[in-house]
């Protein structure tokens, strides 16, 4: 086991440099260029001048692989470099912003969590009758919704009609209770989906047949036997939407005006703040790729047939 | 369990399978059907729209549903049933450019990536890999990023930021459609690799890639509208869904129906495109539908 997470701990370093090199050739080669949009955002007029002494500052002038390296050196010292429009370094402010989007996608995570494993027990237990079409009918809902449309209507009711919950801000848990779900739906239902399904395939084994013959009671039959086996194919599912978690979480901040790099990011972008992009792409990255190898982890933990053979499917 | 008692029969029923016209279930007819409708909508559009989507009319201005505008109309009143009939034109065209580029991308470099093998396929896989390491939205906000805002530059950033998944596919299917024995009697027979990629591996790659697009139109939909909504996507006047929802959002308070609306023509596009898909994967591949309904 401890193998296993060192090796996995072992290639991050390497999955982190292939990702940063295609992420600065994508940035060098694509259009545009930097000197350019650094003297748009610090509103000098782009003379001819003004952007070959821009391109030196930047280290344009230098061939690509120095460019890389030097990129890559600083960044070892975390120095992501500065941003465009304030002049701030970039990985402070980004840092500043992270704990918001933290927060926002833990509770995501939560709520997936809490909602879709009752919400696929209980389909699975009712097969193909009410519970089991309404599961399927949330999860159908779940995967056709835009999440950004869904954090409005949630606005709508909670707040415009009823007044229940705070249209925007971060103040406090119920200010988290909205963006949270529109940004966990999809993964839940996705989920909920997924653990009606193994539950069902798991149901069909010997093993549970036997645990019910042994004259064991339904609850410790679906929870120490069904349930138990079905929750692995829930982490792989986990696991695939952490992703779309990620991405629906950075959606969300900008319709609950959630103060997190989703917002910071979309502005960059609209900038070409390119150091700011740049990090964000990487630090995102970074959070995807342990996000996975907690999953991994936990998989490995839980499913002995991986755990006992050493190395698990990447 | 049930792979024993279904392996007899598998043979006889894969055989007759594409022959025997089964008839489509309901929610595949709907999907179908729907999918039908907005694509007639969508290239329509300029003939069959009640207004001009970008005519402002302020004397007009947030006005309900009417017979006049059946919809009502927006905060520069503009006529929302045009707007979002030209929108169905603008998602769906961006969706059948991003499935062309994805096509031609997965099928060029996963195919050369399987044929070729060796140390080729090697670094093109270990690229494909990268790709895939950065989650697909924040891929797709760092190319808008790269290539700069706009509805070329989205169209292009969600295809470049999905091609990966679809280079592996590709590469994957090539490699198990290589070894099979009637790619391998071509080759016997002298047919040039070219050839036997093209007449023997490409048409089971294309079914296979045609399956998946249609599952993925959907998601599709909604990463356009999400990039739009954010105001990295199509630009303010143009009548596009995210735009529309976004323009709404200051609404809210006053005329929340303003927001309904193009949510509604969201959620109705990506709804039948996914029963679409769905229906096409359970009519084509019967061992995932057994995988799904379990």
């Amino acid at each position: 086991m401890l193998r296993y997470i060192l090796g996995r701990l072992l290639a991050l370093p390497f999955i982190l440099l292939g990702v940063s090199l295609v992420v600065f050739l994508l940035l060098r080669l694509g259009r545009g260029d930097p000197a350019v949009d650094y003297l748009r955002l610090s509103q000098i007029p782009p003379t001819d001048e003004a952007v070959a002494a821009a391109r030196v500052m930047l280290g344009l002038d230098r061939p690509l692989p120095e460019q890389f390296l030097t990129w890559l050196w600083n960044a070892l010292h975390l120095d992501f470099g500065q941003s465009f429009v304030n002049r701030r370094p970039v990985l402070d402010e980004l840092l500043y912003y992270l704990p918001a989007t933290l927060q926002l996608g833990a509770a995501a995570l939560a709520v997936t969590l809490v909602v879709s494993v009752p919400l696929g027990i209980w389909a699975a237990r009712h097969r193909d009758r009410l519970p089991d079409q309404i599961v399927r009918g949330i999860a159908f809902l779940g995967v056709s919704v835009p999440n950004f449309w869904l954090g409005f209507l949630l606005v709508l009711l909670f707040s415009v009609w009823l007044g229940w919950l705070p249209p925007m801000g971060r103040d406090g848990a119920t200010s988290l209770l909205m963006p949270a779900f529109a940004a966990a739906f999809m993964s839940l239902s996705i989920n909920a989906r997924m653990l009606r399904a193994s539950m069902l395939e798991t149901a069909g084994q010997r093993h549970v047949l036997y645990a019910r013959l042994r004259g064991l009671s339904e609850r410790r039959v679906v929870g120490g036997h069904v349930l138990r086996n079905a929750l692995l194919p829930i982490v792989t599912a986990v696991g695939m939407h952490i992703g779309e978690l990620i991405g629906g979480t950075l959606v969300i901040e900008n319709i609950f005006g959630w103060p997190g790099v989703g917002r910071y990011a979309v502005s960059a972008i609209y900038n070409r703040d390119y150091p700011v992009i740049q990090c964000f792409t990487l630090l995102m990255t970074l959070i995807f790729v342990l996000c996975n190898l907690v999953v991994d982890i936990l998989y490995a933990w839980l499913d002995p047939r991986i755990r006992l053979k050493g190395e698990a499917p990447s | 369990m049930t792979a024993a008692t279904d392996a007899e029969p598998a043979p006889a029923a894969a055989v007759a399978a594409p022959g025997r016209r089964r008839r489509w279930p309901w929610p595949a007819r709907i999907g179908a059907g729907l999918a039908v409708l907005l694509v007639l909508v969508a290239l329509l559009a300029p003939l069959i729209a009640p207004h001009d989507p970008a005519a402002i009319a302020l004397t007009e201005r947030l006005q309900g549903p009417s017979a006049a505008h059946w919809l009502g109309t927006d905060h520069l009143g503009r006529d929302i049933l045009s707007r979002l009939m030209h929108g169905a034109t603008v998602s769906l065209g961006a969706v059948a450019v991003i499935l062309t580029l994805i096509v031609v991308l997965g099928i060029g470099i996963g195919g050369l990536s399987g044929l070729i093998g060796g140390r080729v396929d090697a670094v093109i896989m270990r690229g494909c890999d990268m790709f895939l390491t950065i989650p697909t939205f924040v891929l797709a906000m760092f190319m808008v990023g790269v290539l700069g805002t706009g509805l070329v530059n989205v169209v292009l950033a969600i295809a470049l930021s999905h091609w990966a998944w679809y280079a592996r596919l590709v590469r994957g299917l090539v490699l198990t459609l290589k070894e099979r024995e009637y790619v391998l009697a071509a080759r016997v027979a002298g047919a040039s690799r070219l050839r036997v990629f093209a007449e023997h591996i490409l048409p089971g790659v294309f079914a296979q890639l045609v399956v998946l697009l249609t599952l993925d139109i959907g998601h599709m939909i909604l990463h356009v509208a999400g990039l739009s909504f954010l105001g990295l996507g199509v630009t303010p006047p143009t009548a596009e869904w995210g735009v529309m929802i976004g323009d709404a959002r200051d609404f809210i308070w006053t005329n929340p129906l303003l927001l309904v609306w193009p949510g509604l023509a969201i959620l109705v596009t990506v709804a039948a495109f996914n029963l679409l898909g769905d229906a096409l994967r359970d009519a084509l591949d019967p061992t995932l539908q057994a995988e799904g309904d379990a």
